[in-house]
């Protein structure tokens, strides 16, 4: 049962890509219309697919990278469908449906979990702790996403260029309200999520930080949003250098979410949940 | 069944003679009343724009019909009639219906995608329909003109791009505002081009605007004309704070805004884009501005590119439309074509009822009398007989096989059938 519903959901998120890189191409209503259809059915049997993989484990399945990724593409794509509701921004779909489509693939090709699960990780607290970072990843996920769009129409428009881009990309201030959108609900998640975590580790590790890579490289991230999100209510930073930080913000995510397993080890390491303590 | 359109246009004519004969139309009624008279004119539909006087007609006697039309343009006393015959272009048939498809496709304009056409020949109709001269062939046709030129809107990007200078100068300000709505606007000279721009900003809807003239006298005159506010050149600089768009045609040597001055002013307005348009000629303004954030610096050749730019786009589109309209010229066609058989089906039928009634009586006669219900069963015998025997060639009709040459199945029945007996016996004295 478990494996139909994730290929109900990478069929739903590839179709949902076809149908937005062909609204991308040909600019049909119609295209991006399906195109949100077909992700929000997508995120329906997503949505089944993580409550039975939940309910069947007893917690919520993040011991793996796989696991992670289809967590991530879950909150990614509610975010996205979110935000398209709040201030639809079409193209943003161009980028998003197949951002999710590759990580609910990377869930299908990384191997399954084997071993069993630490203790630490079945705790409600923990739980907790990682839904508010992955929203609020899925939240700077979009910025960086809208940061890009904004990189490339700002130089359409600088440079004369009114070509393929400029035509199909909506405007300045479209995506850099899309930046600030997104990074005063990420910013809070991601904040909230390292709170939580201080506050989990202190209760059953005995600390509140331990200089694990992925702390310390999320905190590097959470200072570079910190620095955005103050000069752009104090001294008004927006548009270019805005995108470049919630660009630069994201890249150091993901190597903290992908790198610190990978390269580094630590707590915060897929291997150390599956050992027994 | 012919359709014949006669005509002029801004290729054909001068705007001294489409005037003349656009005076022709002012009264419709009076021109409807005085055309339908005429048998030539099954349907009519008569409709002129600043760049056309055309008139339309289904007829089955297209050159009466022409002739008829031709004396109608030609009734206005002051056009000289060797001048009208060198402007008129008649199409028929296949070459009207894609003709006028074109036309309110915005097709055949002066400015092609230009979208005031759709709503002038929609108004037309509706005055014919009026006037009670259109049928259910024009009806037809110029229902599918509508969803045509619809299809044609929808599909093909012909109306999309900006072929004006302010135009273009309204829809970058969208790329970069998004919406003009209350934004203010500063228009720094007087000039007409500038004007313009600001007009087409204004309907666009920004909110506050403000000009900024050397002369006092002249900048309080525009400022009453936009409903705005007039300042001197002098204030220009602390204008920048509150601005967003400013377009400047000033006839000044030298650049009124540098580089350092525009930059000093983006801290203090918080980095709020700035939107430059200079199209005066020499610059007035540092290109410079342009390398700062948030500042986008846009002069009458970037302008002028964006706008050749988008032509030659409009006229790679206009291509795909006439693809379009090609096809459906040919979809309503073969309707009208099939519309030609229901005379031969009907004459057919009415045959074959005159032979089953006149056999019926024969045989009833020999057989004596009846029961009401067995004279009921050999009615209905002899009419499904002949029901079924007519049913394939009907169908066949109906098929319309040789859209190149529709009347030759036509007739081919008509023959074979015997139809029109006169017709034949006239045929074989010839021989």
């Amino acid at each position: 049962m478990g494996n139909a519903l994730i290929y109900l959901t990478l069929i739903a998120y590839f179709g949902a890509t076809a149908l937005w890189l062909g609204f991308f191409l040909a600019q049909r209503e119609n295209l991006c219309r399906g195109g949100v259809w077909l992700l929000g059915v997508g995120l329906g049997f997503h949505t089944l697919e993580l409550t039975y993989r939940t309910w069947a484990g007893g917690y919520l399945p993040v011991a793996t990278l796989g696991q992670t990724l289809l967590v991530s593409a879950w909150a990614l794509v509610a975010a996205f469908l979110f935000l398209y509701w709040r201030s639809p921004i079409k193209v943003l779909g161009a980028l998003t449906a197949p951002l999710a489509a590759l990580m609910v693939s990377g869930t299908l090709i990384l191997p399954a979990q084997q071993d069993a699960v630490s203790p630490l990780l079945q705790s409600l607290w923990l739980t907790v702790h990682i839904s508010l970072a992955l929203l609020g990843n899925a939240a700077l996920t979009l910025a960086f996403l809208g940061g890009i769009f904004y990189l490339v129409q700002e130089r359409q428009l600088k440079s004369k260029n009114f070509g393929f881009f400029y035509r199909r990309l909506p405007s300045l201030e479209q995506l850099d309200a899309l930046n600030y959108w997104c990074l005063t609900i990420g910013f809070p998640l991601l904040t909230g999520g390292i709170i939580s975590g201080s506050l989990y580790a202190q209760h059953t590790l005995g600390s509140f930080w331990r200089w694990d890579p992925k702390e310390v490289l999320t905190l590097f991230a959470w200072l570079i949003y910190a620095v955005l999100l103050h000069e752009r209510l104090a001294v008004g930073w927006r548009g270019r250098r805005a995108a470049l930080l919630a660009i630069c913000g994201f890249v150091v995510l993901v190597i903290a979410f992908v790198g610190a397993n990978l390269w580094f080890s630590g707590y915060h390491s897929f291997a150390s949940f599956l050992k027994q303590p | 069944m012919n359709l014949v359109i006669l005509g002029l246009n801004h290729k054909t004519a001068p705007v001294a003679l489409r005037e003349k004969l656009a005076g022709l139309l002012t009264d419709l009624p009076g021109a409807y009343q005085a055309l339908k008279v005429r048998p030539e004119f099954l349907e009519l539909l008569l409709y002129s724009t600043c760049n056309r006087v055309e008139s339309l007609c289904a007829t089955e006697e297209p050159d009466g019909a022409i002739g008829q039309l031709r004396a109608f343009f030609a009734g206005q006393s002051e056009i000289s009639p060797s001048e009208l015959a060198a402007s008129l272009y008649v199409h028929r048939d296949r070459d009207a219906v894609a003709h006028l498809f074109r036309v309110a496709s915005s097709l055949d304009s002066l400015v092609v995608g230009e979208p005031q056409i759709l709503g002038q020949i929609k108004e037309a109709y509706r005055q014919a329909t009026r006037n009670r001269a259109t049928g259910p062939i024009l009806n037809r046709l110029l229902h599918k003109t509508f969803s045509v030129a619809k299809r044609v809107r929808r599909e093909t990007g012909i109306g999309d791009h900006a072929v004006s200078i302010s135009y273009a100068a309204v829809t970058l300000g969208r790329k970069i505002f998004g919406s003009l709505a209350g934004k203010t606007a500063v228009l720094v000279g007087a000039g007409e081009m500038g004007e313009l721009a600001l007009e087409h900003l204004k309907s666009d809807g920004v909110g506050r605007i403000i000009i900024a003239n050397r002369t006092l006298e002249r900048g309080l005159l525009l400022a009453q004309r936009f409903g705005g506010e007039a300042v001197s050149l002098e204030e220009l600089p602390d204008q920048l704070l509150s601005a967003d768009i400013i377009i400047s045609s000033t006839g000044s040597p030298q650049h009124l805004l540098t580089r350092e001055q525009v930059k000093g002013v983006m801290r203090r307005r918080k980095h709020k884009p700035l939107f430059f348009i200079d199209i005066a000629v020499p610059r007035d303004l540092d290109p410079a501005i342009n390398d700062l954030d948030n500042v986008y610096l846009y002069n009458i050749d970037d302008l002028k590119e964006v706008v050749e730019f988008n032509w030659q786009r409009r006229h790679r589109e206009a291509a795909k439309a006439e693809r379009l309209v090609a096809g459906e010229t040919l979809k309503f066609l073969n309707w009208l074509e099939t519309l030609a058989v229901y005379p031969t089906i009907i004459s057919l039928k009415e045959k074959a009822e005159r032979i089953c009634e006149a056999e019926l009586d024969k045989t009833l006669k020999q057989l004596g009398p009846l029961t009401e219900e067995q004279r009921q069963i050999l009615e209905v015998l002899t009419q499904s007989i002949t029901q079924k025997l007519l049913h394939d060639p009907i169908v066949f009709l109906k098929g319309n096989h040789h859209p190149q040459r529709p009347h030759r199945d036509l007739h081919l029945v008509r023959r074979l059938f015997n139809l029109d007996p006169d017709r034949e016996a006239a045929l074989t004295e010839e021989e």
